[in-house]
């Protein structure tokens, strides 16, 4: 006799602790099978963009922290990259140097939380891999709390150069921080590299083929994870990123493993970007002077960087006054989302954390 | 050890109800996991290895209502949010607090002029103790988690 079978549909979220954020799945299963997910978005929607148009170039700089708001210095210096670019404005080196040795410093503090929060999901290592994360998130936070002022979200990167130089003390910890990281990441590979139950759940799960990728135009170390390195620093290098010798890993197969792979590997070649900055930065200016109010000439512009998500583009249009005229925010982990219901079709519902997890989203940046 | 050693068999202490109840709803906090936007990390953070929120009895994070005492609404609440928000405070059992952390949750903060962000989380459910800042520090939600605590002790445990 054949069972009757029925599909349902699980709803999870928008209040849920794995779903990094206010993300709502609906998740159609047969059985412990997922058929389809249906990602529903917008309870975070904040209007990014149109307040865009009521604020002035400077006035709006707080209010691109909490696009991302793990990663606060990349909206920052996307934005005033496409600010820069519309003014033709020539930035003093050392602002360039610093720019790179902040974003760097982002970039682990980013990865860190990912990796706390997936570790966390997977129950891997139930609470410490998230205490030994944010341990070292801290420090970085305390770096860059002496360099800019600000505990999490910075407005340190601004149209002209940036907000505060880096003094010796601060060049003195920073040196000490980047001697004893790469021994802290070993640490956290002993955790989950070579765990059974941390590669069971991860490897050969949520597998994004690289033409899958492409189609959906996803990017950043989930791209890379399925084997394209592809990174905007070297296709499109912006401040002073062609001076750098540095890798970029890439996966194989594009499974969980892989990505979780290559975020670890990308704090590696962070900190060897660090430490080339710290030898190469110029002494003098750190900022150029600009009036509170300054004009934007006419025009439009597309900038693009290399945030720990993925490619972030901003299209500014100016009308030559004191506000942009348009702001267009192309946010990496939209694309990346959207991936979700190719890869996770098929997988068992206990994987969709780990597929979720491993795309590493965020919501404030896709809803705006 | 020590002072209940000293006194006389059966070792009865005899405090009033109201006390006892106070004491022990204010040392064992559950908040409820509510994070809405930048907060949200600094609510993690706080509950993480530096700041260590459980030395207040408070980090025991339950990502369902009904085993919260204590939502900590950490972040915007936009207009779609708004509905669910007041749904998971009504189905928390009493007593229960609200703590509305940061600009956004306080006052809509820098998104006075949105279309889409509610203009406080007190224009939905009644909030007991305000944290300034955007974000606030962990020290801040810390120490709003002890004036909730004051807050507690002073209030009758029966109503």
């Amino acid at each position: 006799m054949a069972l009757r079978t029925e599909e349902i549909i699980v709803n999870v979220g928008p209040q849920h602790p794995s779903t990094h954020g206010v993300l709502r799945l609906l998740v159609t299963l047969s059985g412990e099978t997922i058929i389809k997910v249906d990602p529903v978005i917008g309870y975070l929607h904040r209007g990014m963009e149109k307040i865009a148009e009521k604020r002035t170039y400077i006035q709006y700089l707080p209010f691109t922290d909490r696009w991302d708001y793990l990663a606060p210095m990349f909206n920052n210096m996307v934005y005033t990259l496409a600010v820069e670019k519309l003014m033709n404005l020539e930035v003093p080196p050392r602002a360039q140097y610093l720019r790179v040795i902040a974003m760097e410093l982002n970039r682990i503090a980013s990865h860190l939380v990912w990796f706390a929060t997936f570790a966390l999901d997977l129950s891997a290592v139930t609470m410490s891999a998230y205490m030994y994360g944010f341990r070292e998130r801290e420090e970085i936070l305390d770096l860059l709390e002496r360099l800019s002022g600000g505990r999490m979200l910075y407005s340190y990167i601004c149209p002209g150069g940036v907000r505060g130089d880096a003094d010796d003390e601060f060049l003195r910890q920073l040196d000490k921080f980047l001697d004893k990281f790469p021994k802290k990441i070993e640490e956290y590979e002993t955790f989950l590299s070579q765990n059974k139950v941390f590669e069971f759940r991860t490897k050969g799960v949520g597998v994004l083929p690289l033409e899958t990728a492409l189609n959906y135009g996803v990017t950043g170390p989930c791209l890379r994870g399925s084997g394209l390195a592809f990174d905007i620093r070297k296709v499109q290098p912006y401040c002073v990123y062609d001076q750098f010798v540095f890798d970029v890993p890439i996966g194989d197969n594009g499974d969980c493993y892989d990505r979780y792979k290559v975020r670890i590997q990308e704090m590696r070649e962070a900190v060897k970007i660090i430490r080339q900055a710290m030898e190469m930065m110029p002494k003098g200016e750190i900022k150029k002077k600009l009036p509170p109010q300054f004009k934007v000439p006419e025009g439009e512009t597309f900038a693009l960087i290399e945030s720990p998500r993925g490619a972030l583009g901003v299209y500014l249009v100016s009308n030559g006054g004191t506000k942009p005229y348009r702001l267009k925010i192309r946010a990496p982990s939209f694309s990346n989302l959207s991936v979700i219901n190719e890869i996770a079709r098929g997988a068992k519902v206990q994987d969709l954390i780990a597929i979720l997890g491993s795309l590493d989203i965020l919501l404030g940046e896709i809803d705006r | 050890m020590g002072v209940i050693e000293k006194l006389p068999l059966p070792r009865i202490i005899r405090v009033p109800a109201n006390d006892l109840f106070s004491w022990a709803r204010r040392n064992s906090l559950w908040p409820l996991t509510y994070g809405l936007a930048c907060c949200a990390i600094e609510m993690m953070a706080t509950g993480a290895s530096r700041f260590d929120l459980d030395r207040f009895g408070a980090s025991v994070f339950r990502a369902t209502p009904r085993q919260a005492d204590v939502m900590i609404v950490a972040g915007t609440v936009t207009k779609k949010m708004a509905r669910r928000l007041r749904r998971l405070w009504e189905e928390m059992p009493d007593p229960k607090w609200v703590i509305a952390m940061g600009a956004c949750a306080i006052s809509g903060g820098g998104f006075y002029d949105s279309y889409y962000v509610v203009q406080g989380v007190d224009k939905i459910v009644p909030v007991d103790v305000y944290i300034p800042g955007c974000p606030p520090s962990p020290e801040a939600l810390i120490n709003g988690i002890l004036t909730l605590q004051e807050k507690i002790r002073r209030e009758p445990a029966f109503i």
